[in-house]
């Protein structure tokens, strides 16, 4: 088995508001990232596919394909976007890094044809990045 | 399972000297390292905190609390010290990278521990980087680091 991770950046603007709990309750719970005006990050996302080698091209994942596939299920719904009025799961999901990544999963599980999706990591910022294993 | 990471830094000295260890075969043991005058490095310090997303924050754990316990548990006993002389564990223990990892494990998950009003979410690693080249990672006795959950 072998462990093949590719990273691509995008760049997203969201704020953390929960509208069943008060505006105190949200500013004491969020602090600087409930401002409803949202504020930015540039996400670095790593996806890693875990599958075995094929003999015939020495691969584990076309990584032309996993490009794509990245291309067109994270980054044309999520950069350059206010996550929290732009992605539709995000009216109703507060966007954290920990629930974006969770969703990212949600996205590329399903799609993968060859080898089988074994972790998402991303990062928020250089020093704060959450896992998410699919469980 | 969610597993959230924060990164943080600090600086501290140190001197590899064991002594039970002839001068000779501490030389020989600890190199470069063995100097009297000590030396020092710029500590990475990763910490891992593993549980459910909490539906009503959309978070794993609050930030803030984990900065206030890696800040208080590490920061202010590690940071601008001299480890051999300034901390007292390090008096009997040679402070290897390695103990030093161990030592920050057992430190936080006195605090981290889970089941709390913190929520449900519980320390999972504790990975150190002494030099961009060479980084040690403890997980308690069962390995949880993520070189053991690939081969698990």
């Amino acid at each position: 088995m072998i462990y093949v991770t590719r990273r691509v950046e995008f760049s997203a603007s969201h704020y953390y508001h929960n509208p069943g709990l008060s505006p105190e309750e949200n500013r004491r719970i969020f602090g600087k990232c409930n401002n409803p005006h949202g504020h930015g990050h540039n996400y670095a996302l790593e996806v890693t596919v875990a599958g075995d080698v094929d003999p015939t091209t020495g691969m584990v994942v076309d990584l032309k394909d996993l490009k794509k596939l990245l291309e067109q299920e994270v980054l044309q719904l999520m950069d350059h976007r206010f996550l929290n009025q732009e992605v539709p799961v995000f009216a109703s999901t507060i966007p954290t890094t920990e629930n974006i990544a969770v969703e990212i999963w949600k996205l590329l599980a399903p799609k993968l044809t060859l080898g089988k999706l074994h972790r998402i990591r991303l990062y928020e910022t250089s020093d704060l990045f959450v896992d998410y294993y699919g469980e | 399972m969610v597993h959230l990471t924060r990164r943080y830094r600090f600086s501290a000295a140190h001197r590899l000297h064991s002594e039970a260890l002839s001068a000779e075969e501490n030389v020989r043991v600890y190199g470069k390292c063995n100097n009297p005058y000590g030396h020092g490095h710029n500590y990475v310090l990763e910490v891992t905190m593993a549980g459910r997303v909490d539906p009503s924050t959309g978070m794993v754990f609050d930030l803030a609390v984990l900065d206030g316990v890696v800040q208080q548990e590490v920061l202010d006993r590690f940071d601008e010290v001299n480890l051999n002389l300034d901390v007292e564990n390090f008096r009997t223990q040679v402070p290897t990278t390695e103990n030093l990892c161990l030592e920050i494990f057992n430190l936080l998950r006195r605090k981290l521990a889970g089941g709390s009003a913190q929520g449900s979410a519980r320390l999972e690693r504790v990975r150190l980087e002494e030099t961009n080249s060479n980084f040690f990672e403890y997980a308690g006795e069962q390995d949880r680091t993520e070189a053991g959950r690939k081969v698990s």
